[in-house]
């Protein structure tokens, strides 16, 4: 549980742990039910209509501009979105 | 504002209580203007949404300006659209470009989008009057909009129940009399229940006919945005401004041309002479409320007297859509959350010099996201990781190809399907706490979502005084058909009068 918690980057105190793996265990066996249906050689649907290839033209339309997309960022530096440190001084 | 200024038009309660398009009919014909069609709304708005709560946002200048200019068009001789002048409701998951846009989480409280999603484009175009943005279960997961950070929004018909989910906050606006029209998202189920249960229209499209561009992401291969109103006709109307194909959405379908209105006043003749109507066999019986299946039982018997030949189908593969789809959806949901990365845009947590980006990243999304979210992250992110994707995510992606065969089947041998809309009517605000009880809200809607089929709801009766809708599943592309066998049936019960909102 706590691993998938971490894969799944949230940050969860112990009792909603427990609370969680009970939940989860039950909605686990509940969805597992679709293993009850023979379907080995069924193919997948991944997509209700499917499509391949769609392209669109290949022709340069403009952007938004970089500062109404920055005016909703949690922290700006330098017309840059700032971030945490992600290495440390070794790396 | 005053009533002094709705004197053209009558009074500002005859004016909430018009049908689109007899509004969108007054103001082209100068009977009323825009701007005293949107004070109407909006003072109904004040009047009601303290007891409703049904808007996140509501942004009265906006909404005054845009009506202006639609008057302004007029007078300068420009030919209106069949809606402009029209108020809607927004759901808060579309972006609006410079107004809130949530989709019910606090992890995005006051972000302000930079662009417009295409659909909102679209009505902007069309001279359609936004009030604001609708309250909503968070990033859409939910049946009740229980699971909206920013508290629950109440059923016109009786406030202490819940006015469905997740696109709860536009049902209750379009029952409220707050706006004529407004705009919900559909993954599985969350226009055709939420409209169900406070007794309006509201409509699933084919998957594909509608952009999906500026709609924030839950399950991406079973999002569809679509109308509500209180009549199909209004539904329609509405729905012929928001489909068609868009470049920025590269699962929106190429060539669509759809007519609604056309079917729907077509339709509203009456006569389904030689339209052949399967019932499906599993969406009924054990589990589905008396007063549900009484009422469906007589929207059969309406469908019968207006010349439909009525057959019983079976659909054996309906049984595990539940399972199929909560399996499909949260396993997408948990990739489309993952943008939620403290980065970009909404809340960062955390970001004191002492925790790593990854730390800040897992302590944001623990703050902002609701015990729903995170359960159905988790799910999928289950549901998909390495040893177990086969037997889950692989296993529901080959249930729905056999829920898709079932519908192919089925309409070998009927133009629609119809069930139930929902097993029950609304429940109580705080009733249901556990996730599946909760889940099985969507039985009825969640294989024409599978499917990527477009399916209607539309009022069939009431049960202890609380509305039951009759859903109608049409076959991919067949959009217009769900609208025309819904608008004769519509002719033949008379539109569901909804009663006024009391404290």
């Amino acid at each position: 549980m706590a691993h998938l918690a971490r894969l799944a980057r949230l940050s969860v105190t112990e009792d909603e742990l427990e609370l969680f793996a009970g939940q989860l265990g039950e909605i686990i066996s509940a969805v597992a039910r679709v293993g009850e249906v023979a379907a080995a050689d069924i193919e997948p649907t991944s997509h209700a209509v499917p499509m391949t290839n769609v392209y669109r033209p290949d022709v340069v339309v403009p952007s938004l501009p970089r500062e109404a997309v920055l005016a909703g960022a949690p922290s700006v530096e330098d017309d840059k979105f700032r971030v945490p440190q992600i290495l440390t001084e070794e790396a | 504002m005053s009533d002094s200024s709705l004197a053209n038009g009558g009074s500002g309660t005859d004016l909430v209580r018009l049908t689109a398009a007899d509004t969108a009919a007054s103001i082209r014909r100068g009977d009323v203007t825009a701007v005293e069609v949107a004070q109407a709304h909006l003072a109904q708005i004040a009047k009601v949404d303290p007891l409703v709560k049904a808007f996140l946002h509501i942004d009265a200048d906006g909404a005054l300006e845009a009506a202006a200019s639609v008057d302004e068009a007029r007078a300068a001789g420009e030919a209106l659209g069949p809606l402009a002048g029209v108020p809607l409701a927004m759901k808060d998951v579309v972006v609006t470009k410079g107004l809130p846009t949530t989709s019910g989480s606090k992890i995005l409280e006051g972000w302000r989008p930079p662009y417009d999603a295409t659909i909102t484009t679209r009505i902007k175009d069309a001279g359609i009057v936004m009030l604001g943005k609708t309250n909503m279960d968070e990033f859409a997961m939910g049946s009740s909009t229980e699971n909206s950070a920013y508290g629950p929004t109440h059923n016109p018909w009786d406030l202490t129940k819940i006015p469905g989910g997740s696109s709860g906050g536009s049902s209750a606006a379009v029952a409220a009399f707050e706006a004529p029209l407004a705009i919900g998202t559909d993954t599985g189920g969350s226009i055709r229940q939420p409209a169900a249960v406070t007794g309006i229209v509201g409509f699933k499209p084919t998957y594909g006919a509608v952009s999906r561009y500026g709609l924030i992401a839950f399950s991406s291969s079973l999002d569809q945005a679509g109308p509500f109103a209180r009549t199909v006709e209004d539904t329609a109307l509405l729905y012929d401004v928001l489909h068609g194909h868009d470049p920025c959405d590269s699962t929106s379908i190429a060539g669509l041309s759809f007519d609604a209105t056309g079917a729907a006043r077509a339709g509203a003749a009456g006569d389904l002479t030689g339209v052949r109507v399967g019932v499906v066999r599993e969406l009924g019986g054990e589990g589905y409320q008396a007063g549900v299946t009484a009422s469906f039982d007589d929207a059969v018997a309406t469908l019968k007297g207006l010349g439909a030949e009525i057959v019983e189908v079976s659909c054996p593969n309906f049984e595990y859509a539940l399972a199929a789809y909560y399996l499909i959806a949260p396993s997408e949901c948990s990739s489309n959350l993952a943008r939620f990365d403290a980065v970009r845009y909404g809340l960062r947590v955390g970001d004191d010099g002492s925790n790593s980006l990854e730390e800040v990243m897992s302590l944001t999304r623990a703050a902002g996201f609701g015990p729903e979210v995170k359960r159905r992250i988790m799910i999928g992110t289950y549901a998909l990781s390495s040893g177990y994707y086969e037997a889950y995510y692989g296993q529901a992606q080959k249930v729905r190809t056999l829920i898709v065969r079932d519908f192919q089947a089925a309409f070998e041998k009927v133009d629609v399907l119809i069930s139930p809309a929902t097993p029950v009517v609304a429940f109580g605000i705080g009733e249901v706490v556990d996730p599946i009880t909760m889940y099985r809200n969507d039985l009825c809607t969640l294989p024409a979502s599978l499917a990527g089929t477009p399916a209607i709801s539309v009022p069939c009766g009431l049960s202890d005084g609380l509305p039951v809708g009759l859903q109608i599943m049409a076959p991919a592309l067949a959009d217009e058909r769900c609208f025309g066998i819904a608008a004769a049936f519509e002719r033949a019960t008379g539109i569901l009068q909804i009663p006024a909102v009391t404290a």
